[in-house]
């Protein structure tokens, strides 16, 4: 009876976790789900009501147009969040590694959209700005800008990750601070330490009552069709395929005949993709960027990718969101200088009492 | 093999002798250059190396968390906050001023230990609840939890003076029964008994506290926590199949390292005499005292040790001395005219001072490149090396 | 004297839809060396994780030594007397010989942390006894001249035996073992089952998994034959060899 597949199953169980390696996840699974489902819940209503009543005086003071305004605010943050939160949680589901210099990423996508405003071939600039002739070029804009930040992440990986993935853990970590200094430095090299005027091209008429701005809309509209995009390509595509067999299994995915090192370097170039788009988009709708601004954003994206559930990627597109009109909602009706501290106390409160995140499919084991 | 490793381990141990004997000689050779080099200055030099001394002590406690016990802290600033609001708020004037209006002095001595204390405490209460979750989900506490407590220290004005943070601390004072030649005027390292603005009692304090802490620390690593510490790191179920509490066993970890930097803190802020909320980010402490722990080879303390120095003075010496070392170079070479600004060229100086992030950043990048275990690796990680990188990396063997 | 020291009534575990243990009753009897055996994924591995708390039964209990201990914490059921090794070896690699066995001593020293931060007299002391122990475990197991290696640069057959010497080291009364013999030469063998009887002279009950025959009849007194996840036999290994169903279950794999 140690014939048959009995050698080759434990061997296989030996290699990588496998079937033991499912011990102390089912454990903690078995224990934590009846525990956490009843206490999570009541724990999660009662502060859900405790903000619930602690807000609604002051929504009702100020009014329905300025509530309708927190929230298109906080959608289009979100949606920016979002972007961001994506590359972040991809990278993550597929080489664990929690990516430091992702937000660095994205800060320089609008860094390196700034030059390409004002081209031989089109002037986007205020004064010339607004109408519908800004649209073609701007999109021109964000595929050339997506396409370089991609392909450097892809660069990055290459040299600072690729190297140490048999590493210990920490080891990628620490070239992703690395990396992290290193492009916050170029940046400042390149245009020094100071908050940069972003030109503000995109039309702010507003509607309903003043309530919501073409602009937001313009950056919810954005960010809905790349995530859109992006869904149809994981789902749809075989690389999108080999991307998610990967994330859940990369040895079986190997064995499968599927190449991770280039499943791998696709995951860095469209979590850079993303992230750049969401670079421009920031720029487009605050007007101001400087080079330290990816590593906090970064931080509350990261929150929004563990919020949704770390690695599934719907659930940081919902993440975003949240912490999007979270963070609007504290801004607009608490005080702004909580608004990190809140975020930071979602992030520890979720994943303490919920550590799959709201959409975490994959129990935290692996 | 099994000489080969013997060999490679008597190796270690002999490196590991070799650099306690350089740093002990170091601890006494140092003032003596400082006051040779810089004569009446010598403070400047002194005071630098206090300061890495914190430093040192705080990667000599991370490396309890992260080396040991294979836990992930990216919060570790928050209890170095803790221990440095601590003694500001209770070794000064300061609540004097809130709405308490009373000032309490309470000496140094005490709150060494009581900022230690509550960096243990506030290191366990955000232990308990999450250390049953996977390593990696710690560290995003963690995370959390060091981004959370400055920011507090900074909203809450009244009661931590907000931004501006608070000044005039008191000095260390020794107690009246304790005195000795050190406090008289043939080595007047204390005025009566004060430690005063002058580098060299802090220096000696911080010196004999490394030396306390690297007894203590080898002390728990070579002890039936330490082995504990080791077997979950290295497999959980099993060493939970064993007997041993995993929760409690990383607690601990978790608790005593949080001590340490509550400790540092407290020494810290009666050094600086004041204390503001940027000293204590994630990017300036949390992630540094990690880079000094994984470069200098983590679970190791004298690498470690090593570690922490050296990334400090590249850090706070070299980098920021490279302008003007090289506008020296320059001038020195007959290039002087890269040192004045022309056009878009802002001068040698500053077009090297604008290099600082770029120099540091590559500096992580190609060491862990080249040394994936960290410059002097423990005698475990270097018997790793031996047998080529295993694929079961220090996290995953405690949370697969 | 043949009151039982594990009890286990009625145990099911199901994962998903697949139920690997399968309303399993039985008991092992004080000092006896009882075999659980089966074709391979019959739930013998996880009828393990069961009684050592690494699972949580979806129904059922475990009582052991007179307590009841379904769902106890696995260091909590090691504590009350119940040590294992596993099927696919899970040592401390980087750790040494020695110390790989003085993590099974772990739970019963006593030293606080006061004495380990400060190495007081009574922790030095206590060091020095169970590193004593330690030594005669590894003698017993026989790798005494490995002490100081690297766990994982033993040989497989040596990192075996270093498995059980870890689960001796914590004191326990009962014993469980996944396939100890797995990968032996017949030399190796013998000596395993030399050193099972030796234990059990010594007053240890031992409960053992094993796929070689020749082992589970020759060492246990009583078997239990667990397939997909059901048990369809038990008894002494003259009733167990003639069954029917276990006939059946082990041609009806194979073939
Ligand atoms: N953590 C888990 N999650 C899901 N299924 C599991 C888990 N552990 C075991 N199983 C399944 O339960 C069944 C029984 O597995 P188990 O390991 O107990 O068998 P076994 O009798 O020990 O087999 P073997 O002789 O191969 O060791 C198998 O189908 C296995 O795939
Ligand atoms: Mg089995």
């Amino acid at each position: 009876m140690g014939g048959g597949f009995g050698p080759l199953l434990s061997f296989l169980a030996t290699t990588r976790g496998g079937l033991d390696g499912h011990l102390v996840g089912a454990l903690r699974k078995a224990r934590s789900s009846v525990q956490s489902s009843l206490v999570t819940r009541v724990i999660g209503i009662a502060l859900a009501a405790v903000v619930i009543i602690y807000l609604s005086p002051k929504v009702y003071a100020l009014g329905p147009s300025y509530f309708l305004r927190i929230v298109a605010v906080g959608v289009a943050l979100g949606a920016i969040y979002a972007l961001i939160a994506i590359g972040y949680t991809m990278v993550y589901g597929i080489v664990e590694l929690i990516n430091f210099a992702h937000g660095d990423v994205f800060t320089l996508g609008a860094f390196i959209s700034l030059p390409l405003l004002v081209t031989p071939f089109w002037h986007l600039t205020e004064e010339t700005g607004g109408g519908w002739g800004i649209v073609l070029p701007l999109i021109a804009v964000f595929l050339i800008v997506m396409l370089i930040t991609g392909l450097i992440n892809v660069g990055i990986e290459r040299v600072a990750y690729r190297p140490l993935r048999n590493a210990p853990r920490l080891a990628p970590l620490i070239t992703a601070v690395g990396v992290s200094f290193f492009l916050e430095g170029v940046m400042y090299l390149w245009k020094g330490a100071v908050n940069l005027h972003y030109p503000d091209l995109l039309p702010s008429n507003r509607f309903v009552g003043g309530t919501f701005s073409a602009k937001d809309v313009i950056v919810i509209v954005a960010a809905v069709i790349l995530v859109a995009g992006l869904a149809f390509f994981v789902n749809q595509t075989k690389l999108g395929k080999a991307m998610r067999a990967t994330a859940q299994d990369r040895d079986a995915a190997r064995l499968m005949g599927i190449n991770i090192d280039r499943t791998i370097s696709a995951t860095f170039f469209i979590g850079a993709v993303l992230a750049a788009a969401g670079g421009i988009t920031y720029g487009l709708y605050i007007n101001s960027v400087n080079n330290g601004l990816g590593f906090p954003i970064g931080l509350v994206a990261f929150t929004a990718a563990v919020f949704g559930g770390i690695g599934n990627i719907p659930g940081a597109a919902l993440g975003g969101l949240i912490i999007g009109l979270i963070r609007a909602t504290n801004d607009g009706y608490v005080d702004p200088q909580w608004t990190d501290v809140v975020t930071f106390a979602i992030l520890i409160l979720v994943l303490t009492l919920r550590p799959t995140g709201l959409l975490g499919m994959r129990v935290p084991e692996k | 093999m099994p000489r080969l490793l013997r060999r490679a381990r008597g190796l270690t141990r002999n490196r590991d002798a070799i650099i306690y004997a350089i740093l002990i000689a170091g601890v006494f050779i140092v003032p003596a250059i400082a006051n040779f080099t810089q004569g009446t200055s010598s403070g400047v030099v002194l005071d630098q190396v206090a300061n890495a001394g914190v430093f040192v002590l705080l990667a000599i406690g991370l490396n309890i968390v992260v080396g040991f016990a294979g836990l992930l802290d990216l919060g570790y600033a928050a209890f170095f906050a803790i221990g440095a609001y601590t003694y500001a708020m209770f070794g000064s004037g300061w609540l004097d001023v809130t709405a308490l209006h009373h000032a309490v002095h309470i000496p140094f001595w005490i709150l060494l230990f009581v900022g230690m204390g509550l960096a243990a405490l506030s290191g366990a209460i955000l232990g308990a609840p999450t250390l049953r979750l996977r390593g990696d989900y710690l560290a995003i506490v963690t995370l959390g939890f060091g981004e959370i407590v400055p920011r507090i220290f900074r909203i809450k004005i009244e009661w931590t003076g907000g931004i501006n943070g608070i000044t005039a601390l008191d000095q260390p004072t020794l107690p009246v029964w304790f005195t000795g030649p050190w406090a008289g005027q043939d080595f007047g390292i204390t005025r009566n008994q004060v430690f005063g603005l002058d580098p060299v009692p802090y220096y000696i304090l911080i010196v004999i506290l490394i030396a306390v802490s690297v007894v203590l620390a080898s002390n728990l690593y070579r002890s039936r926590l330490g082995r504990a510490w080791m077997a979950i790191r290295e497999d959980e179920v099993a060493a939970a199949a064993m007997g041993v509490n995993p929760v409690t066993i990383k607690l601990l970890a978790f608790s005593i390292g949080a001590s340490f930097s509550g400790f540092a803190g407290v020494f810290f802020a009666a050094k600086l005499g004041g204390i503001d909320p940027t000293l204590f980010g994630f990017q300036n402490i949390s992630i540094v005292i990690l880079v000094m722990v994984v470069l200098g080879g983590m679970g190791n303390i004298s690498g470690v040790i090593v570690g922490a120095i050296g990334v400090y003075f590249l850090q706070n010496v070299i980098i920021p001395q490279l302008p003007t070392w090289t506008t020296g170079a320059a001038s020195s070479v007959g290039l002087s005219f890269l040192n004045n600004p022309n056009g878009d060229w802002a001068g040698l100086g500053d077009e090297v001072q604008r290099l600082n992030f770029i120099i540091f950043g590559l500096i992580l990048v190609g060491t862990m490149l080249f040394r994936p275990q960290g410059l002097f690796p423990s005698q475990l990680r270097q018997a790793e090396l031996q047998k080529g990188t295993s694929d079961q990396s220090v996290f995953d063997a405690s949370t697969s | 004297m043949n009151e039982p020291i594990l009890s286990i009534h009625g145990l099911t575990k199901r994962f998903l839809g697949l139920t690997a243990v399968d309303n399993v009753t039985f008991d092992v009897k004080r000092n006896e060396i009882f075999a659980l055996i089966g074709p391979n994924g019959a739930g013998k591995t996880t009828l393990f994780n069961c009684v050592t708390g690494l699972f949580a039964p979806t129904l059922g209990r475990v009582v052991f030594d007179g307590s009841e201990i379904t769902g106890t914490r696995p260091h909590r059921v090691a504590k009350l007397g119940i040590a294992r090794t596993f099927q696919n070896i899970r040592l401390f690699d980087y750790m040494t010989v020695i110390e790989n066995v003085l993590v099974g001593e772990h739970a019963r020293m006593h030293a606080k942390l006061w004495d380990s931060v400060f190495k007081t007299p009574q922790e030095r002391r206590e060091e020095a006894h169970v590193r004593e122990r330690a030594r005669e475990l590894l003698k017993f197991v026989g790798l005494e001249k490995h002490a100081e290696s690297y766990a994982r640069n033993l040989p497989y057959g040596q990192q075996r035996r270093l498995e059980i010497a870890r689960a001796l080291a914590t004191d326990p009364k009962l014993l469980l073992l996944d396939e100890p013999a797995a990968g032996f030469t017949p030399q190796e063998k013998a000596e395993l089952m030399q050193l099972v009887q030796r234990l059990r002279e010594q007053g240890l009950t031992i409960f053992m998994i094993e796929h070689d025959m020749k082992i589970v009849m020759g060492v246990s007194e009583r078997i239990v034959v667990l397939d997909h996840g059901e048990k369809i036999a038990e008894g002494t290994p003259e009733v167990v060899r003639r069954d029917q169903r276990v006939i059946e279950a082990y041609l009806g794999k194979s073939a």
